[in-house]
C-alpha cells in the first residue's frame, strides 16, 4: 500500500501548526504571514485558526520585527519570526548579529534570547541577482547563532519543535524551490536531533556532503552513480553552526574520498570550512583530496540557462564524482 | 501635541527624604564617572569609556517614575542609569574594570551593564538597535497581560536611524506600552543637531507617528520628574508608547578620545551654568529641605561610596582565559 505523499510546504505549515497549538507563548510574525496567506502560502489558514494574536502582520521592517523579535524572547515569549526570504535579511542582519547572536555571552550567561528566525532561501526561479542569494555561510559565520538548513520533508516537518525548545536563537532556511515537492514522510519519534548531520544515504565508495536544496540533488546523484557501481554516502549537513564533525568526518574517514556541495559562491562558504576540517583532522585518511562543487561567483543572472549553470546540477555532482573514481 | 521644554516655573517642594535621594543619586553619578576618568587615566578601565556627566538630570528624573518590574534600556552611556536603577557601584565598577566580579563577568565593560535581576537590558553599543528590543519587551508584556512598562533612553542621534523609525512606527502600530526618552545632548558624536536632522523640533518625530510627545527641559530635575511622571502615568493607563524628549548638554567629551573640536569651550560654559547639580541643591537649599551640612554629609557618603567600588575593583580577579567560550551557548538546554 502507497504512503501518503505530503509537500514540503505542507509539512512546514504542520509544524508551525503544531507548536501554536503546543505553547501559547509561540506566535508567528513577519510579512504577509497573515492576511495574504504568508508570501509562499506556508501559513496559509493559521490566521483564520489561530488569530491576529498568534499570526502577526508585520509592516516591511526587518530590523524593526527582528528586533522586537528578540525583545519579545528576552520577555519571555517564543517568537516566530518569519523574514521573507533570506535576500531580505540583511536589513535584519544587525540584530541578529549585534543582539540575537552576542547578548548571552556579552551579559555573561545572563540574557538567553530563545528566538526561531525562519527564511526562506535558495534559487531556482529566475528572480535575478537580487532575490537568488545562498547566504547560509554568511549566518554560519556568527557564534552565538545555530543554524538550520532544511533540505528534506523530514527537517521540514520536524525541526521547528527542537528548535523552539532552544534556548538561543536559531535561524532555519527553507528553500522555495522544494515547496512544492511531494515526498513520502515516515513519522520521527522523538522527534529529530538539531546538533547532528545525518546520513541520507550510506555508502563506502565517496561521501557527498551537502545541505539544502543540495540534499535531494545528491540523492539523485547517487542513485545514477549507483548504477555505475559507485556507492556513494550522502550526508546532510542540516546543522550549519554548530557544524557537527563527529558525523563528517566518520563518514570521510570510511569513503576516504569526500566532495562538497553547495549553492553559496565558493569563497569563504560552508565547503571552504568542511573542506578545511577534513583536511585538518583525516588528511592522512584520504585517497584524494577534497573535491567542491559550489555556486559560481557571480551575481545570479535571470535568464534559465544562466541561472542553472550558476548552481550545482545532480549531472555536475555524477561527473565530478565519477571523475574523481576514474570511472568518467 | 508637542510641548516646547523651556519653561521655568517654580515647582512644589518635595518630600525632604525624596530630595535628598534624588540629589544624592545625581552626586553619586558625578563622583563615580569623574573617578572612573581619572581611573581610565590611570590605564585601569579601557576601551570605550562615555560620560554622563551634565545629563544625571534627565536619568533620575525619568528614572523615579519607574518600578521595579518595569524594563530599562539604554545607551553606551548608561553608567547613571544603572547607578539609579539600583545595581551596585561596585560591581558596575568591577564590570568596568573588566573583572569576573562584574555584572557580565567583565566581558561587557563600560559600555554593556546587563542585570536581569533588576530588568535592566543594557548598555546598548549599536545606535538604536536597542529601541526595536523594547518594542519587542513591551509586547511581551501586552501578549502576558503583564501591567508594566518598558522605558527605553537614547540619544538623539538615534532618531536618524533607520531602526528608530521602525520601532516607533511598530510601537504605536501595536500598542505596546514604552516610554521612549530621548537624552537630545545636541551632539551625535561630533556632529550637531542642525548637521544631522531636517527637522530639528524632535518631537514632531514622535507626533509623526501618532505617538505623544513632549519635551522638557533636562537640566532641570523636577521639570523632568514631572515630565516623567506624566509620561508613565500615560503610558500605563493607556498602554500606549510615549515619546519624551529631555533636552540636555553632555559637559565631557563623547569619549575618551574626543578632542572637542566641534563645539566651543564657551558654549560648554554657558551649559555648565545650568548644572543640574548645583541648581538642584540650591533649590533644596533655598526652600530648606536640605542644610549645608546634609550637603556635606551627601558628598562624604557618595565619595565613600565611590572610593568602596574602587577599591573593590581593584580587588577583583579576571575570568580565566579557559572560560572564554562559556555562554557562547546556553549552557542549560530547555
Amino acid at each position: 500500500m502507497a504512503t501518503s505523499l505530503i509537500t514540503y510546504r505542507e509539512c512546514l505549515k504542520q509544524a508551525i501548526r503544531e507548536a501554536l497549538q503546543g505553547d501559547e507563548r509561540v506566535f508567528l510574525m513577519g510579512e504577509d504571514v497573515g492576511h495574504y496567506g504568508g508570501a509562499f502560502a506556508v501559513s496559509k489558514g493559521l490566521l483564520q485558526e489561530f488569530g491576529p494574536e498568534r499570526i502577526m502582520d508585520t509592516p516591511l521592517s526587518e530590523a524593526g520585527f527582528t528586533g522586537a523579535g528578540i525583545g519579545a524572547a528576552l520577555g519571555g515569549m517564543r517568537p516566530i519570526v518569519e523574514i521573507m526570504t533570506i535576500n531580505f535579511s540583511l536589513l535584519a542582519l544587525d540584530q541578529i548579529a549585534n543582539n540575537a547572536a552576542t547578548l548571552l555571552h556579552m551579559s555573561g550567561g545572563q540574557l538567553n534570547v530563545p528566538l526561531v528566525i525562519r527564511m526562506s532561501a535558495g534559487i531556482g526561479r529566475q528572480l535575478a541577482a537580487q532575490h537568488s542569494h545562498s547566504w547560509e555561510p554568511l549566518f554560519a559565520h556568527l557564534p552565538g547563532l545555530r543554524v538550520l538548513s532544511v533540505g528534506t520533508h523530514e527537517d521540514a516537518r520536524y525541526m521547528l519543535a527542537p528548535a523552539l525548545l532552544d534556548p538561543d536563537p536559531v535561524i532555519i532556511f527553507e528553500y522555495t524551490s522544494m515547496l512544492n515537492l511531494e515526498q513520502e514522510l515516515q513519522p520521527v519519534e522523538g522527534g529529530v536531533d538539531i546538533s547532528k548531520a545525518k546520513i541520507r544515504r550510506e555508502g563506502k565508495d565517496i561521501s557527498i556532503i551537502t545541505y539544502g536544496t543540495g540534499v535531494y540533488k545528491a540523492l539523485e546523484a547517487a542513485a545514477e552513480l549507483a548504477a555505475a557501481g559507485i556507492e556513494a554516502e550522502v550526508v546532510d549537513l542540516r546543522v550549519l553552526r554548530p557544524l557537527d564533525d563527529e558525523t563528517i568526518l566518520a563518514s570521510v574517514t570510511k569513503t576516504s574520498r569526500a566532495i562538497i556541495v553547495e549553492d553559496a559562491s565558493r569563497s569563504v562558504s560552508v565547503s571552504s570550512e568542511v573542506s578545511a576540517r577534513i583536511t585538518e583532522n583525516c588528511f592522512y585518511d584520504l585517497d584524494a583530496p577534497v573535491q567542491r562543487l559550489c555556486g559560481a561567483e557571480v551575481p545570479i543572472p535571470y535568464p534559465k540557462h544562466l541561472e542553472d549553470a550558476a548552481v550545482p546540477q545532480p549531472a555536475q555532482i555524477v561527473s565530478a564524482i565519477k571523475k574523481l573514481l576514474q570511472h568518467a | 501635541m508637542a510641548k516646547k521644554g523651556t519653561k521655568t516655573k517654580t515647582t512644589a517642594p518635595l518630600a525632604p527624604e525624596l530630595a535628598q535621594k534624588l540629589l544624592y543619586q545625581m552626586l553619586l553619578i558625578r563622583r563615580f564617572e569623574e573617578k572612573a576618568a581619572e581611573m581610565y587615566t590611570k590605564t585601569k578601565i579601557r576601551g570605550f569609556l562615555h560620560l554622563y556627566i551634565g545629563e544625571e538630570a534627565v536619568a533620575v528624573g525619568v528614572m523615579q517614575a519607574l518600578r521595579p518590574q518595569d524594563n530599562v534600556l539604554g545607551t553606551y552611556r548608561e553608567h547613571g542609569h544603572a547607578l539609579v536603577r539600583g545595581l551596585e557601584p561596585n560591581v558596575i565598577m568591577a564590570e568596568m574594570y573588566g573583572r569576573q566580579e562584574g555584572y557580565c563577568r567583565g566581558r561587557g565593560g563600560s559600555m554593556h551593564l546587563f542585570d536581569a535581576k533588576r530588568k535592566f537590558f543594557g548598555g546598548n553599543a549599536i545606535v538604536a538597535g536597542h529601541l526595536a528590543l523594547a518594542v519587542g519587551l513591551a509586547l511581551a508584556d501586552k501578549k502576558m497581560q503583564r501591567n508594566q512598562l518598558t522605558c527605553c533612553f537614547f540619544g538623539e542621534g538615534a532618531m536618524a536611524e533607520g531602526a528608530f523609525h521602525e520601532a516607533m512606527n511598530l510601537a504605536a502600530l501595536w500598542q505596546v506600552p514604552v516610554l521612549f526618552v530621548c537624552e537630545n545632548n545636541l551632539y551625535a558624536m561630533g556632529t550637531a543637531l542642525r548637521y544631522t536632522h531636517a527637522q530639528t523640533d524632535l518631537t514632531l518625530k514622535g507626533a509623526a507617528y501618532g505617538i505623544t510627545a513632549a519635551a522638557v527641559d533636562g537640566m532641570d530635575l523636577q521639570a523632568v520628574m514631572e515630565a516623567a511622571n506624566t509620561a508613565a502615568a500615560t503610558v500605563r493607563k493607556t498602554g500606549k508608547p510615549y515619546f519624551l524628549v529631555c533636552n540636555t548638554y553632555r559637559f565631557r567629551a563623547h569619549s575618551m578620545f574626543d578632542a572637542e573640536l566641534y563645539r566651543d569651550k564657551a558654549e560648554v560654559e554657558e551649559w555648565k551654568q545650568r548644572d543640574p547639580i548645583p541648581a538642584f541643591s540650591n533649590t533644596l537649599l533655598q526652600q530648606q529641605l536640605l542644610a549645608e551640612a546634609d550637603l556635606q554629609a551627601l558628598e562624604a557618603r557618595v565619595n565613600e561610596e565611590v572610593q568602596q567600588a574602587i577599591d573593590f575593583a581593584e580587588s577583583c580577579s579576571w575570568e580565566p582565559v579557559e572560560e572564554m567560550s562559556r555562554f557562547t551557548y546556553s549552557e542549560k538546554k530547555t
